[in-house]
């Protein structure tokens, strides 16, 4: 866990996690952009890359062999498959444009909930979109394709005028309306979306890298109270218990950015408000 | 006394920002999820679709198949009963016509009966009144004969080329025929004493 040059263990006193936590070094040994360098080839590079190969390699061993009374995986497969198709595109596009976004949001939703499960997996134990660099890029493309799709289907001014002016609002509100609409349609939605998946694996992957080298500090290291050998195991317990929590974080906020996507893509190919 | 509390504050003061983007890794999740979306969309999304319609058809299939049987069941069925209601209507249209056509010669029967009768009773009426006619011409010349012939027996002379005489008895006689029939019974009476 302590990647940071300060390590967190040092025996004159507990160092508190932070964010420079995450900021991994390459294998040149530099942590972060010191004198504009791209850090690039690092554990969270590494694992990005892994998580797109582990996504794609179960979407296609289940999908490979398709036959009509599954096997077990691809069973399972299929169940993940059918519940970002159905679940989410079918639902929230509607049956008549749906299928064109199918591999987009099936691609998105694996990536992600790949990614996000490597924060507990041992050894691994990162997830990546705790960069938020990973999740602006993801958001930007969803913002290229909602805005792109939007502009396709209305015009450039349609799309402008269907994103920014809400049907059956009187005339005078509009001058108050228009701006607000249209920061909120075009400016905030990748801001909020990749800062919610950016945060939640940030303060998950935080909270268990404090649970675990504060009850490993609280072990070994605290003296003064004989209740703080206690306080570790306290400590560790609730770090796993946070690691649970963190299973179910990861399945939500992939399902969270898909479903997003679906809505923001929905609502520029929407003809009323 | 112990570190613990003085944890909070060890935070360096050189930390970065982990808000600032990095243009390497903004191309890098763009690179990565970019040939994610080309495979997915080439390989995964067409095979779990083709698997889905595959179980589609099975599905739908079997459900055309049974649906087809019972349509043809179905018609079997209507054919049957649109013949058997034809059968019965036919039956009953026969029935009917049986009915009519019996009551028809019962009709013809009497009315041909009633008719013959009818000429029977007409043609016995007719004989009878020339049966009649005859008589009494018959009867008129034998009685003005036999009233004369007594009339000569009785008188004791020749009365029968007396044209008067003749005319006499024709008068008597009319006289009595136009009482009754029973005046021409009363005329061969004395006939039958001579």
């Amino acid at each position: 866990m302590s990647h940071s040059a300060s390590g967190v263990l040092a025996t004159e006193g507990f160092h508190a996690p932070g964010p420079i936590d995450f900021f991994l070094p390459d294998f040149t040994g530099k942590s972060w952009n010191q004198d504009g360098y791209q850090v690039l080839l690092t554990k969270s590079s590494l694992l990005l890359v892994l998580g797109a190969v582990v996504a794609y390699l179960f979407l296609a061993m289940t999908s490979r062999r398709g036959k009509v009374v599954p096997t077990k995986g691809q069973y399972l497969g299929e169940q993940a498959y059918s519940f970002v198709r159905n679940g989410v595109a079918q639902d929230i596009i509607g049956a008549k444009d749906f299928k064109r976004y199918v591999p987009l949001l099936v691609s998105l939703f694996f990536f992600i909930v790949v990614n996000n499960l490597f924060s507990i997996v041992p050894l691994l134990q990162f997830a990546p979109f705790s960069r938020v660099s990973f999740a602006y890029g993801l958001a930007v493309l969803v913002w290229i394709v909602y805005n792109t799709v939007g502009i396709m289907d209305k015009g450039l001014l349609g799309y402008l005028k269907h994103s920014t002016i809400p049907a059956g609002v009187p005339g005078w509100i509009l001058p108050l309306l228009i701006p607000l609409e249209f920061l909120s349609n075009i400016i905030i939605r990748p801001i909020t979306m990749s800062l919610r998946l950016f945060a939640n694996m940030f303060a998950g992957h935080l909270l268990l890298i404090l649970f675990s080298t504060g009850g490993a500090y609280l072990l070994l290291h605290a003296t003064g109270s004989v209740v703080l050998k206690p306080a570790g195991v306290f400590a560790f317990a609730l770090g796993v218990a946070i690691g649970f929590l963190e299973v179910v974080v990861a399945l939500l906020q992939a399902y969270v950015f898909t479903l997003l996507t679906a809505q923001y893509i929905s609502g520029a190919l929407a003809s009323e408000h | 006394m112990t570190p613990i509390f003085l944890a909070a504050a060890t935070t360096t003061p050189e930390e970065p920002n982990p808000l600032v983007p990095h243009v390497s890794e903004i191309v890098l999740v763009l690179v990565i999820f970019g040939l994610l979306f080309l495979l997915v969309r080439k390989y995964v999304v067409p095979a779990f679709e083709k698997s889905f319609a595959e179980r589609r058809d099975a599905i739908e299939g079997g459900i055309e198949r049974a649906e087809q049987a019972q349509a043809e069941a179905a018609r079997l069925l209507e054919q049957y009963n649109a013949q058997l209601a034809e059968a019965r209507a036919e039956a009953a249209q026969i029935r009917e016509g049986a009915r009519a056509e019996a009551q028809r010669i019962v009709e013809d029967l009497r009315s041909q009966a009633q008719e013959e009768s009818a000429r029977i009773v007409a043609r016995g009426a007719e004989q009878l009144a020339a049966q009649r006619s005859q008589v009494v011409r018959e009867l008129r010349g034998e009685i003005g004969t036999l009233a004369v012939e007594l009339s000569e027996k009785i008188v004791g002379q020749t009365l029968s080329d007396d044209a008067s005489v003749r005319s006499t008895v024709d008068a008597f006689l009319a006289e009595i025929e136009q009482q009754q029939a029973s005046g021409a019974a009363r005329a061969g009476g004395p006939g039958g004493a001579a």
